[in-house]
């Protein structure tokens, strides 16, 4: 019988959905194989040469920063929590504009390979680069997770009964053999070409969907607002909701169920009479207070991404940096128009993803399965648009799985290896270690991916976002703009705003994780009293959901604080610093300081 | 070593570093003030006008029209808009400390 069981498992498979999907897969391998042949020096592995044209890197940018979260998440959490969850796609896309207006040139300029680089060359001192080596590495591996965890899903939904692990396995041997080969260079291609497969992987079905079923504004328009007594959009066939599903008031409106949770918990735990006087004097201000700082840690956490941060590097000049922004806004922009569609369609014709299904969020899946309703009208062309979908979504988390171990590697390849290991080692063994650590990092992730199956994607990218708003985003505007910095003040703002984030989001997941029915439920039940302290104290619960309101002002306040005592240590040539840092390029400055640094270090 | 040009010393001076920092600062802080009262007046705007936020506008709502639809173009204005003219900024920096040189 062994061997008619592959047969019968392939069976239950959609040949278009495994035909788009293991194009894409295949695709990326075979360019990294070609890549690999021109790619020969460190420098093409580390930063591609600094010679990607700006349409190419807005391109690999784009595609390494639509993830998995923004690909499925993004749509399901339109759907399951309606207005507020617009505040994702519209921040993670503006995120951008600050990166571009504080953070792009001036950095380009300095010119350093990592980040690592530039904060021990702006303070001159290794002991910083360690501290920030840590940090590339521990937020690289937060948001390698979710990444991993939505790789195994959506294999595990293609081939029905393959177990989680191995889509997880597959993925992160593809990306980490393609990292290996072809390093930054490699990666740029891969990652570029996958954007033009998620961007078309999304539109297409979805103006599909729209010519077939009604368009976006009609979608919207079939929700009855709040005090409306119809909704003004009647034209559209509408399943009736599912008793988990938002009412429509709530979830067209602002203040719904995403930003209200904390209040709500804390009224369930009050006598009944006192509920209403309850939710009306604290329900609003409270859900304003965590929509503002879930914009502060979505547009802070963007610009201080750590595999965002180190392609800059890769443009020629500082003007080519932010030509390349602009062009990724544009790009990332038109791209996040389409996910809210698939979720407020979503809602109108497929409610039952609201009751959820094993393993997976259900109305996370809303991207990958509405396109079958096309199926019962039009037969083949719904499973080729799911077959689409599909291929987008393993884009989707390769493409930013690349950026992420190309960071790292370059992380621990040049800083840890090249700079503190063994100083002395040439070009050759460089390029040897890079490829060692891409193997190295490549089999960590995997094995942290596979554990990670009862977590929830939106939950972790929300925490990479929150500890990168807090340490790396201050770090880096402080640094840029102001010339009293110390690498203390850095130091200890940096450190405290990202472990105080760490353990504000830490501390409300495994509450949350401890009402899990099953064994995640077993694993945290210490801290199941937490909840009991959340309903009494909702506006803690909330400044620990989405700390970065405080934990932001508490990084930058600490380095002001901590620079200003220790102003003695301000390095001696920074006014040549800046000069490199904002000065325009064409001056020559960085020639004249590189001079100046070889002098003096010969003395 | 030479005595520093009348070039090299402008460029070294305090003064021009910091008229250089403020004047890109400036523009930098224009764009994001025109950026951030769009978006922290928005949810500001949700909770005081509700009922004006509620508005129908082509079926949407008009916060949900603001937030999903527009809100993409008007970014995209201001990064052009800051685009350009911080190009500009740093050709007038290296024309005017040209200028300099040529003048001795």
């Amino acid at each position: 019988m062994a061997p008619l069981l592959p047969v019968a498992f392939l069976e239950a498979v959609d040949p278009w959905i495994f035909a788009f999907s293991f194009v894409t897969v295949a695709a990326t391998i075979w360019m990294g194989f070609r890549s690999a042949r021109t790619s020969k020096t460190a420098s093409d592995f580390f930063v591609a040469g600094r010679s990607v044209s700006v349409g190419w890197n807005a391109s690999a940018i784009s595609g390494e920063y639509l993830s998995a979260a923004s690909f499925m998440g993004v749509a399901g959490m339109v759907m399951s929590s309606g207005y507020d969850a617009l505040w994702y796609p519209v921040c993670y896309a503006c995120g951008y504009l600050f990166l571009l207006l504080f953070i792009a040139g001036p950095l380009r300029r300095f010119g350093a390979y990592t980040i690592p680089d530039f904060a021990e060359g702006r303070y001159d001192s290794p002991l910083f680069r360690k501290i920030a080596v840590c940090f590339v590495l521990f937020i690289g591996f937060f948001y390698t997770m979710p990444q991993m965890k939505g790789a195994g899903v959506t294999l595990a939904y293609i081939f029905p009964g393959i177990p989680y692990w191995a889509g997880v396995v597959l993925v992160g041997a593809v990306i980490t053999l393609n990292v290996a080969l072809g390093g930054m260079k490699g990666i740029t291609l891969v990652q570029a070409f996958q954007y033009w497969i998620k961007m078309f992987a999304i539109s297409v079905p979805v103006f599909v969907l729209m010519a077939v079923f009604g368009f976006y504004n009609v979608h919207v328009g079939a929700n009855n607002a709040p005090g409306e007594s119809a909704a003004p959009a009647t034209g559209i066939e509408r399943k009736a909701l599912v008793e988990k599903a938002p009412r429509d008031d709530k979830w067209i409106a602002p203040f719904g169920p995403l930003t209200t949770k904390a209040v709500n918990a804390a009224a369930a735990a009050l006598p009944a009479e006192q509920r209403p006087a309850y939710l009306a004097e604290h329900q609003k201000p409270y859900s304003l207070l965590y929509t503002y700082s879930l914009i502060i840690a979505l547009v802070c956490g963007t610009a201080g991404l750590p595999h965002i941060l180190v392609r800059f590097y890769t443009n020629p000049d500082g003007v080519a940096a932010k030509r390349t922004t602009m062009w990724v806004m544009i790009l990332i922009g038109i791209f996040y128009v389409f996910p809210p569609i698939f979720g407020v369609i979503g809602r109108n014709l497929m409610p039952e993803l609201y009751t959820g299904l094993a393993g997976i969020k259900g109305t996370d899946q809303v991207v990958l399965k509405l396109p079958t309703l096309l199926a019962e009208k039009y037969g083949v062309l719904g499973s080729i648009l799911s077959g689409i979908t599909c291929a987008g979504a393993f884009a989707a988390f390769m493409s930013t799985f690349s950026g992420l171990l190309v960071s790292m590697t370059g992380a621990l390849a040049h800083d840890v290896y090249g700079r503190m290991i063994r100083p002395e080692s040439n070009q050759a063994e460089r390029l040897v270690a890079f490829k060692f650590a891409a193997v190295l990092t490549g089999g960590v992730a995997i094995v942290l991916g596979c554990f990670v199956e009862k977590l929830e994607i939106n939950f972790m990218v929300g925490q990479a976002f929150a500890i990168a708003a807090s340490s790396y985003f201050p770090l880096l505007f402080m640094s840029v703009w102001w010339r009293g910095m110390t690498m203390k003040g850095a130091a200890a703002g940096m450190l405290a705003g990202g472990i105080c984030a760490l353990i504000a989001v830490a501390l409300t997941n495994v509450s949350t994780l401890a009402l899990d029915p099953g064994e995640m439920g077993r694993i945290f039940a210490v801290f199941k009293p937490l909840n009991a302290f959340w309903a009494q104290h909702p506006l803690l619960r909330i400044l620990c959901e989405q700390p970065a309101i405080w934990t932001v002002a508490l990084a930058i306040g600490l380095m002001i604080v901590v620079s200003k005592a220790t102003a003695a240590q301000v390095p001696g040539d920074i006014r040549m610093k800046m000069l490199v840092l904002h000065a325009p390029e064409k001056l020559g400055l960085k020639q004249e300081y590189i001079q100046e640094h070889i002098a003096g270090a010969g003395h | 070593m030479p005595p520093p040009t009348p070039h090299e010393d402008r460029v070294h001076s305090e003064q021009f570093l910091h008229t250089l920092m403020r004047r890109q600062l400036k523009l930098s802080i224009a764009c994001a003030a025109a950026f951030l009262v769009v978006l922290l007046g928005l949810p500001v705007a949700n909770y005081l006008a509700p009922q004006l936020m509620a508005t129908r506008v082509f079926g949407f709502t008009l916060t949900w029209l603001l937030l999903g639809v527009l809100f993409f173009p008007a970014v995209w204005a201001i990064s052009w808009i800051f685009i350009r003219r911080s190009i500009w900024l740093e050709e007038d920096e290296v024309r005017s400390v040209k200028s300099l040189g040529e003048d001795r």
